[in-house]
């Protein structure tokens, strides 16, 4: 399935404007050495909604990725609450799935045995598993590589792995951070397309934490732009794309509109950041 | 490296290694070297041959191996629980390093008498030399390990919803693998250089006391032989663990 | 201000352990931390302990001279082509653990019994540490700098002195910290087992007479020259990487 004009016959039809996932408030401050709090983020308000694509950019340092940190039940807000299918988030939700911008391929596993590695954690049973893995392989490209080690393959390669081994766990949240950040422009590109046809077989709600405003404006059904540190979000961009675009997108006359916004935002942030670095 | 066959420099240094022992052995067979110098290797090795055949020397060798055996099983298990002990304490760690740097400098084997006293005249003592100075090998490794599990396979292991046993196991462990068989590697090094020096200085046994003492009397046919062996023993086992090391370290690299 | 106290709370600590360790094995396995201080008091005073350590002083400098200039020619020369390294590194390691006591009879017969043996056997010990330091510094220089230096029209002067040393110091000395630690035990075991003079020699021949608290003063002595030296070497390593 690759052409882009035949998505609205696949995937999972979706309720719009349900939510998935809730922020009301959250601030997270760091204690400092001296004493003192580091105010990262927040206050932050987001409401998540079933199945969208949401994406977020913001100035380096501003807090995107403590802001996913939350969401995953990595680290609990300082303030304010946090909910996931109605269900306050305290420690890592059932049904969220994380990946990383670093390499978090397990190197001493093979491709295929780090795709299984946490349906085994599960004790989900073999012929499940295998079920799951060979189709989460075959989705991510992978089958020829199914007996490498994450040595032997490139970072996009391993980012792929990464992706897989999330992806068989079914679930129904996904976040990424920076996940294509290593990568050169063309392989994030492509990864960009692969991403959204994942989004669309799953009908999982996505949150991508991304530097990239191409990235984010073409990938997403709505763009959260955060300010400076202690990040907000001070404009929420909403982009009509179709649900079964691909990265053909950026040739799209709304897709500069988009972007520029995003850049007109995003700009006198970082310009902040710059004035105000010690 | 590849697989079954050398590389180019496989070649290379093998035709090295072989030139060496040419060269050295016309220089002995010229009469360059003298005969109560060196002798040549082609009669170190027949020298060599004759400890093994005779059997002379089988009980000092089966009890130096033994020890070097039991020498590097101890500082392997006690080096790992004290480096993770060690890793626990942030304090501890900055204070200790900058000792167990310096470490090597200090010569182990003055205190044999002291583990003579504590032992009795016995293979422990010889042990716990060995052990002293390949300790700090696999404490220093295991640090390492430790240091550079990648946070990102953590928060992986957090995502899981696993355990600190569980991550111990399935992701701390595998992920510190290739540093912790470094340490095995220098700890077997630094105790079998612990033991064969202890015999040499100190002990009535072992092929290191062998040596010192066919060196003491003159026997040079039995001491290059038996120099040959240790040569050999040493060389041999270093090279199949940095094999298996280079193995391990490959996976890592990124 | 807070490592300070550590180290101090440190060296209580090693401190109450030897004296525990003490009373468990008694005064003739192991003199008491005061007795051991008080004795190497008394040995600083006697012109016999001065002669051994200039002795063994001067072993140990020759070695460590010998091992730090011809370590890093050796490395320099050996880590220019990629080809020489990965033939020589595997060469290298398998003398780095090499029990290199065994050898020492050679030594001895080659050089006589003097001084020279000492020398020469340190040097066995501290080389081989800094050579392949030295060797893999130069060769982990990045290739970016030689284009950066070429662009800029250095001469190969220019390049070595001005690119290729800074670039590699911080290894070498490193492997210099290694090595002078192993020279100084080689120099020493070269003491113990055939010297006249030395505080090797001073170590075998308490051994003989069950002179525990001469041991452990010289164990001291030692023990404290080494820390302080490598603090040293440390501390010129921080310097030296910025």
């Amino acid at each position: 399935m690759t052409a882009a004009s035949d998505g609205a016959a696949s995937g999972v039809e979706i309720a719009p404007r349900d939510v998935h996932a809730q922020l009301r408030g959250v601030t997270r401050v760091f204690p400092l050495a001296s004493g003192a709090g580091l105010h990262a983020l927040g206050p932050i308000d987001l409401d998540l909604y079933h199945g969208e694509f949401f994406a977020v950019v913001g100035p380096s340092g501003c807090g995107k990725s403590t802001l996913l940190d939350v969401l995953a039940g990595l680290s609990p807000p300082t303030d304010g609450t946090a909910t996931f299918e109605d269900k306050p988030i305290d420690g890592v939700p059932d049904g969220v799935g994380v990946v990383f911008q670093e390499d978090a391929s397990f190197p001493w596993l093979t491709v295929r045995d780090n795709v299984a590695f946490g349906l085994r954690r599960a004790g989900v049973d073999e012929a499940e598993i295998k079920k799951r893995v060979d189709y989460a392989i075959g989705f991510m490209g992978l089958r020829d590589f199914e007996r490498a080690y994450p040595a032997q393959l490139s970072g996009g390669m391993r980012q792929r792995v990464c992706i897989a081994r999330t992806l068989v766990l079914q679930p129904r949240l996904i976040l990424l951070d920076e996940p294509f950040g290593a990568l050169d422009q063309q392989t994030r590109l492509l990864m960009g397309d692969e991403l959204l046809r994942l989004w669309r077989e799953t009908g999982a709600t996505v949150l991508l934490i991304t530097h990239a405003l191409d990235e984010a404006a073409m990938l997403s059904d709505r763009v959260g732009v955060m300010s400076a540190r202690p990040g907000r979000f001070i404009d929420i961009v909403e982009t009509h794309w179709p649900r079964d675009r691909d990265s053909r997108i950026v040739s799209d006359p709304g897709f500069g509109a988009v972007t520029a916004r995003l850049w007109e935002k995003l700009r006198v942030e970082s310009l902040k950041l710059m004035g105000t670095r010690p | 490296m590849k697989r079954g066959g050398l590389t180019r420099e496989g070649w290379i240094r093998l035709a090295v290694v072989v030139a060496f022992v040419l060269a050295f052995e016309l220089l002995c067979r010229l009469g360059v070297l003298p005969r109560t110098v060196v002798l040549p290797p082609s009669e170190m090795a027949t020298s060599l041959w004759h400890l093994l055949e005779t059997g002379e020397f089988t009980a000092d060798i089966v009890s130096t191996l033994q020890d070097v055996a039991i020498a590097s099983a101890l500082s392997i298990a006690l080096g790992f629980a004290l480096g993770i002990a060690i890793h626990a304490l942030p304090r501890l760690r900055a204070t200790l390093e900058p000792l167990l740097a310096s470490y090597y400098a200090i010569p182990t084997f003055m205190f044999y008498p002291v583990f003579i006293v504590v032992f009795g005249v016995s293979d422990r003592a010889i042990i716990a030399i060995a052990v002293l100075l390949s300790i700090v090998a696999m404490i220093a490794s295991t640090l390492t390990g430790l240091d550079r599990i990648p946070r990102v396979l953590r928060k992986t292991a957090a995502i899981y919803r696993m355990g600190l046993a569980r991550r111990a196991l399935l992701i701390d462990l595998p992920a510190a693998a290739p540093h912790l068989f470094t340490g095995i590697k220098l700890a077997f090094a630094y105790a079998f250089i612990g033991v064969i020096a202890s015999e040499f200085i100190l002990s009535g046994q072992g092929i290191g006391y062998q040596i010192a003492y066919a060196y003491n009397n003159f026997e040079n046919r039995k001491m290059y032989g038996l120099m040959l062996l240790v040569i050999i023993v040493a060389t041999v086992a270093n090279a199949v663990l940095d094999t298996i090391d280079r193995r391990l370290q490959s996976r890592l690299r990124r | 201000m807070r490592r300070l106290v550590d180290f101090i709370l440190l060296l209580v600590g090693i401190v109450a352990a030897w004296q525990i360790l003490h009373w468990i094995a008694g005064d003739i396995a192991l003199t008491s931390p005061l007795d051991t201080v008080e004795h190497l008091g008394k040995l600083l005073g006697t012109e016999r302990f001065w002669l051994n350590v200039a002795e063994t002083a001067r072993a140990f400098v020759a070695a460590a001279l010998i091992s730090l200039i011809g370590g890093v020619a050796l490395g320099v020369v050996l880590g220019l082509s990629r080809t020489s390294a990965i033939v020589s590194e595997p060469i290298l390691i398998a003398l780095y653990s090499l029990p290199k006591v065994t050898l020492y009879p050679l030594v001895l017969l080659c050089f006589g019994l003097g001084i020279s043996a000492k020398i020469a056997f340190g040097a066995m010990h501290g080389l081989i540490p800094v050579t392949i330091f030295t060797m893999k510094a130069i060769l982990q220089i990045k290739p970016v700098y030689w284009r950066t230096a070429e662009t800029m029209r250095l001469t190969p002067g220019q390049m070595a002195w001005h690119v290729a040393l800074p670039a590699v110091i911080p290894e070498v000395l490193a492997g210099a910290r290694l090595g002078f630690s192993l020279t100084l035990l080689g120099v020493l075991i070269g003491e113990m087992f055939a010297s006249q003079r030395g505080l090797g020699f001073m170590i075998t021949s308490a051994m003989g007479l069950g002179d525990i608290a001469t041991i452990m003063a010289v164990a001291l002595f030692l023990s404290v020259f080494a820390v302080s030296a490598n603090a040293l070497l440390l501390l010129l390593d921080r310097t030296a990487a910025r």
